[in-house]
């Protein structure tokens, strides 16, 4: 893609967060715009998990706090089940806030370092209620021990004291004192170590299925995002490229960047070949001023003329599986544009 | 090429004295590269700054033996390391944003060994290293002379932090976690463009890293460190055919592969890296190991040499053995008590739950008990 449509999006009433063609934009000084994210659309059904994955810098977490209106995107709806947030003022916003939570890449920065580990975690509490204290640490405490931190020992201990991976479950736990509908998990693991990571992983698994929680996990190391998504979203250079459930996009990459991507994780296994791995070339181009048509069309070994020319749309490649490319590595449905027509590859 | 004995390095602090480095030996021949292995806080990255002789200050005491090319270095003053650094033995850092001075121009960078080692003339300088930007692969090298450090990517720099380090030729380099900081698709680009420097100029390459996948393909020979020391090291088809360290299996399985369906449990690794002021007695990876016996915690294993050539690990019940099985059978037997009571460690300091789950990837289908999310994360 890097492309637009909303081929892939599913009937309103069987998701619980709809985002469409979602566009923020920050003015530069002197240089114009960067153009962040340019008319991306995904939806979630309750109780999935969408990860969302990219290159730094191709804006997946300019779309994760899109979504919880920090700041307001430029353009496009954020329908959190029957409410566009983007339609909201200043006071009905906050109300929703309850409802979306957030979970930072740093856990250490993520929390105040002067505040105990009990205060940290009640403080959506004091603001949304319960308001008496003793009822706070009821539900802090229960949270606490559902991330595996023992809330006698941590309440009166501050950030400092404790571990990146236990200040990430910290983090978590203040997320989900609010009970949240949606919590959006920005590179949660991407600072720790393997063997916490996989602590964390198991955790947020658990914590899923135990509260029913929806959550968009975004992150750059895909072998990650796979083994906690139901669905994946990959996005280039503020568009969206590919959008699958885990397995198929694994299996059946059908984006010449999802295949590129694949193909850059280092893999732990000396026997599999180095030299059959495909290197992208180049980097990413600046957001100041983002290539026609296609975006992803320079560092593309596929594109052609019609690259440049038109935006490639979202097609469906088969059940839950879409991809927005004029060139797609296995066969799509055929999708027309005025002037071109794009035959159903093979 | 690089024969490394018994080498120590401790920091004296206010706490106590910090093992970071405890009894390290290796030998590396030219032209090969050595991945070492390791969570944070192994020493695996203080092993790498010893061998350079960067650990410098009051309160760092290094023993033992580093010999390059069959020179000590472990009397050398910085002075006399001087003349090692750049041109002997370079270092490829981390962090391309705060390995470079943000406020010189690259060019005066990259020139600054070639003029002060080789006494290059400017515009000598100047052409050799748009010669050196070219090979690493900048385009337009010219223009680049002249920028910052804050007007390249992280790959450009990481790129740029490479040619200085192969500025004037060093015969070994070392490379501390190059491609941690960079996306998935610049790594796989920094980690070719590494290889391929290497296979040019016959470097012997040490390559530093927690991601096994990084060194799976790209390294001769890998020692995993845990609590600064080597608990295994063999070559790298030999360590992944068969892994001996519990460590070693434990790494493998935390990770997430892609191979994998979606989820997946990972096999999380409890507890955390042991304190290095006050290491445990016996095994230092007992209190976290599914097959600690009560002899893991009273007598520390030492390195000792495996059926395989060159395949050494440091375990009394090594992976794979009738020993380890019966170790881990007997483990479960007792309603994992021992595991349990080895966790409990951690618990007393931690005071964190720990939840047992039970785990049939490990051991070829007999079940091993792992404890995950405990006593931290």
């Amino acid at each position: 893609m890097a492309g637009s449509g909303k081929a892939h999006l599913r009937p309103a009433d069987k998701t619980v967060l709809r985002v469409e063609d979602l566009t923020v934009e920050f003015p530069v000084a002197r240089k114009g715009t960067v153009y962040a994210v340019s008319g991306i659309s995904f939806d979630i059904a309750k109780g999935e998990t969408l990860g969302l994955v990219g290159e730094s810098g191709c804006g997946k977490s300019t779309t994760g706090r899109a979504i919880l209106q920090l700041p307001n995107p430029t353009g496009g709806a954020v329908v959190l089940n029957d409410d566009d947030l983007t339609k909201l003022n200043g006071e009905q916003m906050r109300a929703k806030r309850t409802d979306l939570q957030m979970i930072f890449q740093d856990p250490i920065s993520s929390l105040n370092p002067r505040r105990t580990i009990g205060e940290v975690v009640a403080e959506p509490l004091a603001v949304w209620g319960p308001f008496d204290d003793d009822e706070q640490w009821k539900v802090v405490s229960q949270m606490l021990e559902a991330v595996g931190i023992d809330p006698g020992v941590a309440r009166y201990k501050r950030p400092h004291e404790f571990s990146g991976g236990q200040c990430q479950r910290i983090s978590i736990a203040r997320a989900l004192v609010t009970e949240p509908e949606v919590i959006i998990c920005d590179e949660p693991v991407s600072a720790l170590d393997v063997s916490v990571q996989a602590q964390i992983l198991n955790m947020l698994e658990e914590l899923k299925k135990q509260y029913g929680l929806t959550l968009v996990f975004i992150a750059h190391d895909l072998a990650v995002v796979k083994n906690i998504s139901d669905r994946i979203a990959v996005m280039y250079l503020g568009k969206m490229c590919e959008v699958s459930e885990s397995d198929e996009l694994y299996g059946r990459p059908a984006h010449p960047y999802t295949q590129l991507l694949l193909s850059s994780i280092p893999v732990p296994d000396p026997t599999v070949q180095l030299e059959d791995a495909v290197e992208i070339e180049g980097e990413l181009p600046s957001p100041l001023a983002p290539p026609s048509g296609c975006r992803f069309r320079t560092r593309c070994p596929l594109a052609t003329q019609i690259c440049t020319d038109i935006e490639p749309l979202m097609r469906r490649v088969a059940d839950d599986h879409y991809v927005a490319c004029h060139h797609p590595l296995v066969p799509a449905d055929p999708i027309e544009y005025p002037g071109y027509t794009v035959e159903a590859s093979s | 090429m690089l024969v490394i004995e018994d080498l120590r390095t401790h920091f004296q602090i206010d706490a106590g004295l910090v093992k970071a480095v405890d009894g390290v030996s290796f030998e590396l021949d030219r032209g090969k590269t050595l991945g070492i292995v390791g969570e944070s806080g192994s020493g695996k990255t203080v092993l790498a700054r010893s061998i350079m002789r960067l650990n410098t200050g009051s309160n760092v005491i290094t023993t033992g033996s580093i010999r390059f090319n069959g020179e000590e270095l472990i009397e050398r003053s910085a002075k006399q390391m001087q003349k090692v650094w750049g041109l002997e033995m370079a270092m490829v850092f981390q962090d391309p944003m705060t390995s470079l001075n943000p406020v010189v121009k690259v060019g005066r960078q990259l020139t600054e060994h070639l003029r002060y080692h080789l006494k290059l003339s400017k515009s000598d300088a100047r052409a050799t290293v748009v010669e050196l930007l070219r090979s690493v692969k900048i385009p337009e090298p010219e223009s680049r002379f002249d920028n910052y450090p804050h007007e390249m990517s992280g790959g450009m720099r990481q790129r740029v932090s490479i040619a200085i380090a192969l500025a004037c030729g060093p015969k070994m380099l070392f490379a501390d976690e190059p491609t941690t900081a960079l996306d998935v698709t610049v790594q796989h680009q920094i980690l070719n463009l590494l290889a391929q420097q290497q296979k040019e100029r016959f470097m012997t390459m040490i390559m530093v890293t927690h991601d096994l996948g990084v060194v799976a393909g790209r390294t001769d020979d890998i020692a995993v460190m845990y609590a600064g020391k080597v608990v295994e090291k063999a070559a790298t088809t030999q360590l992944f055919a068969d892994m001996r360290h519990p460590y070693t299996e434990a790494l493998l399985h935390s990770i997430p592969k892609i191979d994998q369906p979606k989820h997946t449990h990972l096999s999380a690794i409890a507890g955390r890296p042991p304190d290095l002021i006050n290491p445990p007695t016996g095994c230092s990876f007992s209190p976290r190991c599914p097959y600690a016996q009560e002899r893991c915690q009273e007598e520390e294993p030492s390195l000792t040499a495996g059926t395989a050539a060159g395949h050494q690990f440091a375990c009394w019940y090594p992976v794979g053995t009738p020993e380890n099985k019966a170790a881990f059978e007997k483990n479960l037997a007792e309603g994992v008590a021992v595991t349990l009571a080895a966790a409990g460690r951690i618990q007393a300091t931690e005071e964190l739950t720990i939840d047992v789950h039970i785990n049939t990837d490990l051991l070829g289908g007999a079940v091993a008990p792992t404890i995950v999310s405990g006593g931290d994360s």
